[in-house]
C-alpha cells in the first residue's frame, strides 16, 4: 500500500485539482453575487431599502446578536423543527410497523394516507391554530402535519420491498413475526429511513415556517411575515438566510450521521 | 442423504416448506421418527435456502448465532460449539467480517454452520448450490456435503441437477409431476469414503445418471 504507481499519483493528483476547483468555483459565485448585490445597492442601482444589501443583513444580525433578540427567534424555530422531526420518525417508525404487522389495517388505511399525503399542508394550518390555539405546540404540530404522511408511506414500502426470503429465513431458524421485526425489517430499512430523515427536515422546516407565519410572536416565519409588514426588508432577508444556514446545517448533519452508520457497518 | 428430484418447479419446494412445518397440510399428517410434525418443530427441523441469506447487517459470527438467538438458546456452550464449527469449517477468522467480503462458497458454509448450530435431527437443502456458478457449485457441493457427512446429519436435499443427485445422495426419490407424488426410488451406493467429486469418477456413476435420467422421461 505504501508505494504508489505513478499513473496513481497522476490520477490522484487530478482528483485533486477537481476538487480543488469545485471548491473555488463554489466559493466564487457566492462571493460575485454577494459582491454584485452591496455593489448594486451602494451605487443605487437598486432601492437597498426594498432589497436591502449584505452590509444592511450583516448590521441588521449584529444588532440583534446585541439584543439577545435573535438567539431567540433562531432558537424558537429550531426547538420546533428538532421537536417535529423526532416526533415525526418516531411516530412514523411505530405506524408503520402497526400497519406493517396488520394487513387488515393497512390495505383500509392506505386512501386515507394517500390523500393525506397529497394534501397541502399549509391548507390545515389555519384550522390547527383555531382548533389548538396559537402556541408553539400547533406549530410543532403543523410541522409534523407536513411530513409524517409522506413518511409512513414510504417506511411502510421499504418494509414491504424486504426479500420475502429473507423473513422465510427467519420462519425456518423458528422466529415469529416479532422476530422478522427487529431481526429483518428494521435493520434492513435503516438506509431508508436515513433518506426519509434528509427529506423531513426540510419539510418540518417548512412545516415549522407556514405555523410562524399565521400565529406566533416569536421565530424566523414570525420575523419574515412582520418585517414584510413593517418594510424591515433587513429582517425578511436576514430571516431567509439564516433559514438557509439552518437547513444547510441539520441536512449535513443528518449525511455526517448516515456516513457514521455506513462506516460503522462495514 | 436423500435426494429429491423433479424437473420442473412443481411442487418440491411446497413440499420442504411442509416437511419444515412452514405451512401446514389440509389434511393427513407427517411423522418424523414416528413422531407427528408441528407447527412448532423447528429446532429439529433445519432448513437451508437457495440464498445464503446472510445478513450484511451482521458479521458472520452474529450471522450463524442468528438462529440461537431467536431461539433463546445462546448458551456459552452453544456458541462454543459454533465456533469449533467454524475453526472446523475454516471460516473463523472470518467471524468478524460482513458477508460480502467472503466468496460464495464461504457463504454458504456460513449458511450451513448457521442451520446446524441449531443442532436439527433432520436438514432440509432447497437448491442450496443453484445460485453458484458451476465450478463453485462442484467445490461447495463437496464442502456442504463432507460437513453434513460428518456431522451425521440426515439431510433431504432437493436439486434440478442429476450428477449433483447422484454424486451427494444415498438414495434419490424421483418426483412426479403435480401432484408431486414419489414416482420411484434409486437407491445409490458408493465406496464408503468416496468424496461427492470423487464419486462423480467412478464407472457407476453414468448408469446411476441414465437410470434416473430414463426415470424422468418416462412419461414425457
Amino acid at each position: 500500500m505504501s508505494e504508489i504507481s505513478l499513473a496513481q499519483q497522476k490520477f490522484l493528483l487530478t482528483q485533486k485539482k477537481h476538487r480543488r476547483t469545485v471548491t473555488i468555483s463554489r466559493l466564487c459565485i457566492f462571493l460575485c453575487f454577494l459582491g454584485l448585490w452591496e455593489g448594486a445597492a451602494r451605487l443605487q442601482l437598486i432601492d437597498s431599502f426594498f432589497f436591502s444589501s449584505p452590509s444592511r443583513v450583516f448590521l441588521c444580525a449584529y444588532n440583534m446578536v446585541l439584543d439577545h433578540s435573535l438567539f431567540a427567534h433562531v432558537g424558537i424555530t429550531l426547538f420546533e423543527t428538532i421537536m417535529s422531526f423526532f416526533l415525526v420518525l418516531i411516530s412514523a417508525i411505530i405506524i408503520t410497523i402497526i400497519l406493517w404487522f396488520n394487513k387488515k389495517i393497512s390495505e383500509t388505511l392506505e386512501p386515507y394516507l394517500v390523500i393525506l399525503n397529497s394534501l397541502p399542508k399549509s391548507a390545515l394550518a389555519p384550522l390547527l391554530i383555531v382548533w389548538l390555539g396559537a402556541n408553539y405546540n400547533t406549530i410543532i404540530i403543523t410541522g409534523i402535519s407536513v411530513a409524517v404522511f409522506g413518511s409512513i408511506l414510504s417506511l411502510y414500502t421499504s418494509f414491504q420491498s424486504v426479500d420475502p426470503e429473507k423473513i422465510k429465513l427467519i420462519q425456518t431458524l423458528g422466529g415469529s413475526k416479532y422476530h422478522m421485526l427487529t431481526k429483518v425489517i428494521l435493520p434492513a430499512s435503516i438506509p431508508s429511513m436515513f433518506s426519509i430523515m434528509k427529506v423531513n427536515i426540510g419539510l418540518c422546516l417548512v412545516g415549522v415556517i407556514i405555523g410562524e407565519f399565521i400565529a406566533s410572536r416569536q421565530g424566523l416565519g414570525y420575523l419574515i411575515i412582520y418585517g414584510s409588514q413593517v418594510f424591515k426588508l433587513d429582517w425578511v432577508i436576514m430571516s431567509i438566510v439564516i433559514l438557509c444556514l439552518l437547513a444547510w446545517g441539520l441536512y449535513t448533519l443528518l449525511s455526517r450521521l448516515e456516513q457514521r452508520y455506513q462506516n460503522l457497518a462495514n | 442423504m436423500l435426494e429429491c428430484f423433479r424437473c420442473s418447479t412443481i411442487g418440491k419446494s411446497t413440499l420442504l416448506s411442509l416437511l419444515a412445518g412452514l405451512i401446514e397440510p389440509e389434511h393427513g399428517s407427517i411423522l418424523l421418527y414416528g413422531q407427528k410434525l408441528f407447527q412448532k418443530t423447528s429446532g429439529t427441523i433445519g432448513y437451508m435456502l437457495q440464498h445464503d441469506h446472510l445478513f450484511e447487517w451482521r458479521t458472520i459470527e452474529k450471522n450463524v448465532l442468528l438462529g440461537l438467538e431467536i431461539q433463546k438458546k445462546l448458551t456459552p456452550a452453544a456458541q462454543e460449539k459454533v465456533y469449533d464449527m467454524l475453526k472446523t469449517y475454516g471460516l473463523y477468522k472470518f467471524k468478524n467480517a460482513r458477508p460480502s467480503q467472503l466468496s460464495g462458497g464461504m457463504r454458504q458454509r456460513a449458511a450451513l454452520i448457521r442451520t446446524l448450530a441449531l443442532e436439527p435431527e433432520l436438514l432440509l437443502l432447497d437448491e442450496p448450490f443453484s445460485a453458484l456458478d458451476y465450478q463453485t457449485r462442484l467445490t461447495v457441493g463437496d464442502d456442504i456435503g463432507s460437513i453434513i457427512k460428518k456431522e451425521q446429519k440426515t439431510a433431504i436435499l432437493v436439486t434440478h441437477d442429476l450428477s449433483e443427485a447422484v454424486s451427494l445422495g444415498n438414495r434419490v426419490l424421483v418426483l412426479s409431476k403435480r401432484p408431486a407424488t414419489i414416482k420411484s426410488v434409486v437407491d445409490i451406493s458408493f465406496p464408503d469414503n468416496a468424496s461427492p467429486l470423487e464419486r462423480r469418477n467412478f464407472p457407476e456413476f453414468k448408469d446411476y445418471f441414465n437410470k434416473i435420467w430414463k426415470e424422468l422421461n418416462q412419461d414425457e
